[in-house]
């Protein structure tokens, strides 16, 4: 009895759409309702996204359990991320990450590390710009670049969200660059940064494109370069001249700093390779949906989807990067 | 008038039959969200979103906005009821709603609460119908030196005011300023009085506290004094809504006074909780006899309610305008925005004008059918009060229990709660105040977020409170306020020999 019931489970897995499962791995699909963690409060960029693929997946009826979001933002996203740690083969619940998958265990030296978890895929992963007031003086960002040099140490003043986490990374390597220190401001959320520099309380940001891309088009910032190795490939007009093909890169213009954040799903330590299957079939589902693409394009998104080694090789090396950088700017906890 | 056509527009959006019925649904779930402690709108309306993915936009705005208002009427039902807020900016209604409830005028506080949220609500509303692009300008001008000024405004309003030992006082605020540290120091990322524990990592939550020490130690004290419920005499019907409205009438200026703090605090945006305390505690300095506050005045449940929703309601402008949210429920909404495909900022207006004056015009409507439901249902509320204690003590502590649960889906907050609770009774029995406490930790980081943010930009230099007109001004009203007690004493000295000379 028992073979034909493993093939008569197969042969279901592979009518509801589970067909690229190897016939020889056993199917596996959740059997109650997933949990899916982000390690950031409510309302910002991650947890935007975790509700985005949430509805995209209770619309299009991608699982036949529902999905359940739960923030876990205590300790810069520690909390998220050690409630799945100390889950090992509970494969009903998934996390979202942001940069804090490398920052946070760095500079708080809470015991975890994205070895402690089951890589599942890269969903995206979500560019840098820097920007300015619209009426300020440089046009480039080597004339920014310029101007904090000779301004001096922390004339300028760079606001971001949290503390040693990406924002701030990317101000330390702009400093570098500039040869003169800037003042980090650290702020709660992407919008409240975006503001700030709209009312010009600080000088500077290296908001996501999808945080200041409305003041962009109402025309109170200007984008100087943005912090990846090519340009971006949106190439829709966002205001009457620019587009977000436009904006050079920074190494473009003469600062040479490239830092891209990881928006991937993780799950709990010991899931078997049908499980991580079926996250990674489900998600491919998600990203072929017209609303994530149109997510994808609201917010100037890289829009890179990776798994298996890849994935692990990738994540590898941008935990050693971290480390070094993380290093460098003395951010280190221990 | 363009305003005015545009809003007529939205009527027509809102008025269609599907609108109107997810209105009322909305209003209804929210005024559930709100009486559960715990369960604040932020996460009603953040489980929901995924629903709204199908709606259209404007159809999904109004689910959600109307649980955000049937989420701000319905905290103020437990406040008053049993002491225990059910959501935080209805803290300041518990320190008359209750002592008014327990002295059998329940019915009376619940109608001046829901009437006092419609108003503010409206005024915020009026507020933003007319003066949108004018007011996103004014929320710009807010740095972190404005922002750390308004939270010292907040504190001052409301400090010096305690009866009592000024030792008890600092004593329960500094507590509260202790407790508010513990968790991830925002500004170097270090974590403070952790202890390596996993469960101390996300800090002690406000509202966690605050079922505690208020839901819980009432229970505690309740038992002690003989397992009854004061209020149970309360008179029930629906003519104690129009008397309490003849009475809530003789308090405009108070109402307008309010109203105007409350849009202030919630487009600048500091938030419904800063406001309800602040509204609260000006009341009480301008009132004849401040001593009476805390025993049951109605004006104490007139000027949180109405500060607290036309904060919330006025939150919503700078979410739309700017892009950046009022409140943690605008933060959920914000999210939505973006997953809906609209982008909050400056454009809206124009780009999206019909989801704009949708959401607008249904928060007239939102608040009028909200005000509708909320007294058609005040004696019901107000007859919970004569089910016997002991059946529903146990039903408040396991409301208390998911409450805590609900605000981090922590099961050790319920831990946290029976603490506070213990805590809240010894409190009570040697005669500490709690609300000092609390306005600590609900202020406490965020006051101490934006002062290190000020000085960070001016590099050390205390002037930058004073740097501009606007933040001069007010941190020189909070340093009055500060000084209240000794100003009007002196004052009271000179007036005498004032009125000697001029005689």
């Amino acid at each position: 009895m028992r073979p034909t019931w493993h093939c008569l489970a197969a042969a279901t897995a592979a009518a509801i759409g589970f067909g690229t499962v190897s016939a020889f791995a056993q199917a596996w699909e959740p059997t109650r309702p997933v949990q899916f963690i982000v390690p950031a409060g409510t309302g910002g960029g991650a947890d935007t996204m975790a509700r985005a693929i949430q509805g995209i997946i209770a619309k299009n009826n991608l699982m036949k359990q529902s999905v359940q979001v739960v923030n876990k933002s205590g300790g810069a996203g520690a909390e998220g991320f050690l409630d799945v740690k100390t889950s090992p083969g509970d494969p009903h619940k998934i996390i979202i990450t942001l940069s804090n998958l490398f920052t946070t265990p760095l500079g708080t030296g809470v015991p975890f590390n994205w070895k402690d978890l089951t890589p599942v895929a890269m969903l995206a992963l979500d560019e840098f710009v820097l920007w300015v007031p619209s009426d300020a003086p440089f046009k480039t960002a080597g004339e920014y670049l310029a101007a904090v040099k000779t301004g001096g140490n922390n004339k300028f003043k760079m606001g971001g969200t949290g503390s040693k986490q990406e924002d701030q990374i990317i101000t330390v390597a702009v400093e570098k660059a500039a040869g003169a220190k800037l003042t980090y401001v650290p702020f709660g959320g992407g919008g409240e940064v975006a503001t700030q520099l709209v009312g010009k309380h600080i000088d500077s940001t290296v908001n996501n494109p999808i945080e200041a891309v409305a003041h962009w088009r109402s025309g109170a910032l200007k984008p100087l370069c943005v912090f990846d190795g090519a340009r971006l490939p949106v190439t829709e007009k966002m205001t009457a001249t620019m587009s977000w093909n436009d904006i050079p890169t920074c190494k473009e213009s003469g600062l040479d700093v490239q830092y891209l954040m990881l928006r991937g799903i993780f799950t709990t330590p010991g899931a078997t390779a049908a499980q991580v299957a079926f996250y990674v079939e489900l998600l491919r589902k998600v990203r072929e949906a017209p609303e994530w693409q149109q997510l994808m394009k609201d917010g100037a998104f890289n829009p890179k989807f990776m798994t298996g080694a890849d994935f692990t090789a990738w994540l590898t090396t941008e935990d050693a990067r971290h480390r070094d950088l993380m290093r460098e700017a003395g951010f280190l906890a221990n | 008038m363009h305003e005015i056509a545009a809003l007529m527009g939205g009527f027509a959006t809102v008025l269609e039959p599907t609108n109107l019925l997810l209105m009322v649904i909305g209003i209804v779930l929210g005024v559930i969200i709100g009486v559960l402690p715990g369960l604040g709108g932020a996460n009603g309306v953040a489980i929901l979103i995924p629903l709204t993915f199908a709606m259209s936009p404007t159809s999904a705005i109004i689910l959600l906005s109307c649980i955000y208002w049937g989420a701000l009427f319905g905290g103020a039902i437990t406040s008053i009821l049993f002491n225990i807020p059910g959501e935080p900016w209805s803290v300041a209604t518990t320190f008359d709603g209750y002592p008014m409830a327990q002295q059998g005028r329940a019915a009376q506080a619940l109608t001046a609460a829901f009437t006092s949220s419609f108003v503010g609500a409206l005024f915020a509303v009026i507020l933003i119908t007319f003066l949108a692009p004018f007011i996103a300008r004014f929320a710009l001008q807010f740095g972190p030196a404005e922002m750390f000024a308004v939270m010292f405004l907040a504190f001052c309003s409301f400090v010096g005011l305690g009866r009592g030992s000024p030792f008890k006082t600092i004593t329960s605020m500094m507590l509260g300023f202790w407790l508010a540290a513990i968790g991830l120091d925002g500004m170097t990322g270090q974590l403070r009085l952790t202890f390596g524990s996993t469960e101390l990592l996300r800090g002690i939550d406000f509202l966690v506290v605050v079922i505690g020490l208020f839901g819980i130690g009432e229970i505690l004290i309740t038992i002690e004094e003989g397992l009854a419920f004061k209020g149970n005499h309360a008179k029930i019907g629906l003519r104690v809504v129009l008397d309490t409205w003849r009475e809530l009438s003789q308090h405009w200026a108070l109402y307008l006074r309010s109203a105007v703090i409350g849009c202030w605090m919630g487009i600048s945006p500091a938030g419904a909780t800063p406001a309800s305390f602040m509204s609260y505690g000006i009341a009480k300095r301008m009132a004849k006899d401040p001593k009476s506050f805390g025993k049951g005045r109605i004006e104490g449940v007139i000027a949180p309610e109405t500060a607290a929703h036309a904060a919330g309601t006025a939150a919503l402008l700078p979410m739309i305008t700017l892009g950046i949210p009022g409140s943690p429920t605008a933060a959920v909404l914000l999210g939505g925005l973006l997953i809906w495909g609209l982008q909050p900022g400056p454009l809206m207006f124009v780009e999206q004008p019909d989801f704009v004056w949708g959401l607008i015009a249904s928060m007239y409507l939102g608040n009028i059918v909200g005000l509708i439901i909320v007294l058609a249902a005040v004696p019901w509320f107000a007859a919970i009060l004569r089910i016997p204690f002991s059946i529903i003590a146990p039903v408040i502590l396991v409301l208390c229990a998911i409450g805590a649960y609900t605000v981090h889906n922590a099961p050790f907050d319920i831990w946290y709660v029976m603490i506070f609770g213990i805590i809240g009774y010894v409190f009570k029995k040697l005669d500490y105040p709690m609300a000092p406490m609390v306005l600590a930790i609900v202020l406490g980081d965020r006051a101490e977020a934006s002062f290190r943010r000020s000085m960070l930009i001016s590099q050390g230099d205390l002037s930058i409170f004073w740097s501009n007109t606007l933040v001069a001004s007010i941190t020189t009203v909070a340093l009055l306020l500060l000084f209240w007690p000794a100003i009007s004493l002196a004052w009271e000295r000179i007036q005498p020999r004032l009125r000697y000379r001029t005689a």
